[in-house]
């Protein structure tokens, strides 16, 4: 199975509606982007569990994962922190700075843990994707992979997806909790809420329901982001206004940028459907 | 060892990870609170309303168990709760179970006051003596109607 991208129908006879006809030509093209990007999806999730992948996927879960620990855990702590400092003034007004605790954790597992973890991997780790497979693609690596009778998908993109289904929900679970102690910091070291109704209010208000929302939403972000970033990557040299280096670097550029937006809209549909 | 540097790292990374799921899961999500070192006790109440499966059980405003099932017993016009009460609480038979609001607006719970003059109660037994909600937007309606005097 060859995959393309799709390609854009030129002419040298005189066009009746320029403008019409330019609309019906982005909306084919989009179309058929979108059909080649599912096409390589399905190919590249199938070909995780050909034989001998697993020590490449180890390689991608300390690259996509291990080393993206460190910057993960920092945003959760700050998001934690002014969400602290945030909702202590809201609920103080009420009153009822004591549910400060469920507060912080419910909208750090809900929503908050997964996308931003998923935009943060992105930026660290999907850009990489999209740079590694761009550059690889216009040294023509990947041309050389296939003579040698080496599938590309199965040995560049399949580890990246299943190190990013691994390492999304992991990376998830540790902002959550360290998202939890930068709320305690604010909101009960700085602010002066009880610690004990706080950590009572984190346990008693955040349900199985909520936890394994969170993790669905980690896994659907970390098969989207792959799999945009390494289709961006993979398909550099099918760029249509620019080539060689300059394309690495647009493709990198639309790799993040509609990962993000991918995201972000899935996150509501995803929402939507669980509650 | 400098060869496997990367698979290390990415092995003590997902270690690390599986305990902050494992943590979320258990504590936060309270997976299997009270299963084994716990009895079954029923009340009868004329209204739960506001109670959910989960809302907590105290005695002297401790904690002792949850609420594990409500159902409608039609015959008699009635709820059945269904308590799961950590074991070696004794509660005896003239006991009163009153559900009440913790603060003014915050969510119901299940106050039992033990009693202290008759026998044990047994698990499986029934809790006689019980209170249901005070229902606020009532008082209001009466007060603002003029019936309170």
């Amino acid at each position: 199975m060859n995959i393309t991208r799709g390609k854009t129908h030129t002419s040298a006879e005189k066009n009746p509606l320029p403008l019409i006809s330019l609309l019906g030509r982005r909306a084919i093209y989009v179309i058929q982007d979108s059909g080649a990007l599912f096409i390589f999806m399905v190919k590249s999730m199938v070909m995780i569990f050909q034989p001998k992948q697993l020590p490449l996927i180890l390689e991608h879960i300390y690259s996509i994962g291990a080393r993206s620990t460190l910057i993960v855990l920092l945003v959760g702590l700050f998001t934690g922190m002014v969400l602290g400092l945030q909702l202590f003034h809201t609920l103080v007004k009420f009153g009822s700075a004591g549910v400060l605790g469920s507060a912080v954790a419910l909208s750090l597992v809900r929503e908050l843990g997964p996308v931003l973890t998923a935009i943060m991997v992105t930026a660290r780790a999907g850009s990489a994707m999209a740079a590694e497979i761009g550059s690889q693609r216009i040294s023509e690596q990947i041309d050389a992979l296939f003579t040698m009778r080496i599938d590309p998908v199965r040995y560049l993109v399949s580890p990246r997806i299943a190190a990013s289904i691994i390492s999304f929900p992991l990376l998830t679970a540790m902002f959550d909790l360290i998202g939890i102690i930068g709320g305690y910091l604010t909101g009960v070291l700085l602010l002066g809420v009880n610690a004990g109704s706080y950590f009572y209010r984190v346990q008693s208000s955040v349900e199985m329901e909520d936890i394994t929302s969170g993790f669905v939403k980690a896994v659907v972000f970390a098969v989207i982001v792959s799999t945009v970033c390494c289709f961006q990557g993979y398909f550099t040299h099918m760029q249509k206004d620019s080539y060689g280096a300059k394309a690495v670097g647009v493709s990198t550029t639309s790799a993040v940028v509609l990962s993000c937006v991918l995201i972000l809209i899935s996150d509501y549909v995803v929402t939507s459907l669980l509650l | 060892m400098k060869k496997y540097r990367h698979e290390t790292v990415a092995g003590i990374f997902v270690f690390i990870g599986l305990l902050c799921v494992a943590y979320l899961v258990i504590r936060l999500g309270e997976v299997s609170l009270f299963s084994r070192d716990a009895y079954t006790l029923f009340a009868h109440f004329t209204s739960v309303s506001g109670l959910r499966i989960g809302s907590p059980v105290e005695m002297h405003g401790i904690e002792i168990g949850r609420v594990e099932a409500m159902e409608i017993d039609q015959p008699n016009q009635r709820a059945i709760v269904t308590f799961r009460i950590k074991k070696g609480i004794q509660i005896y038979d003239d006991a009163i179970a009153s559900i009440k609001t913790a603060g003014l607006i915050g969510d119901r719970y299940v106050s039992i006051d033990p009693g202290g003059g008759g026998d044990i109660l047994k698990p499986g037994q029934i809790i006689t003596e019980t209170e249901s909600p005070v229902d606020i937007e009532g008082l209001i309606k009466r007060y603002a109607f003029g019936e309170v005097k």
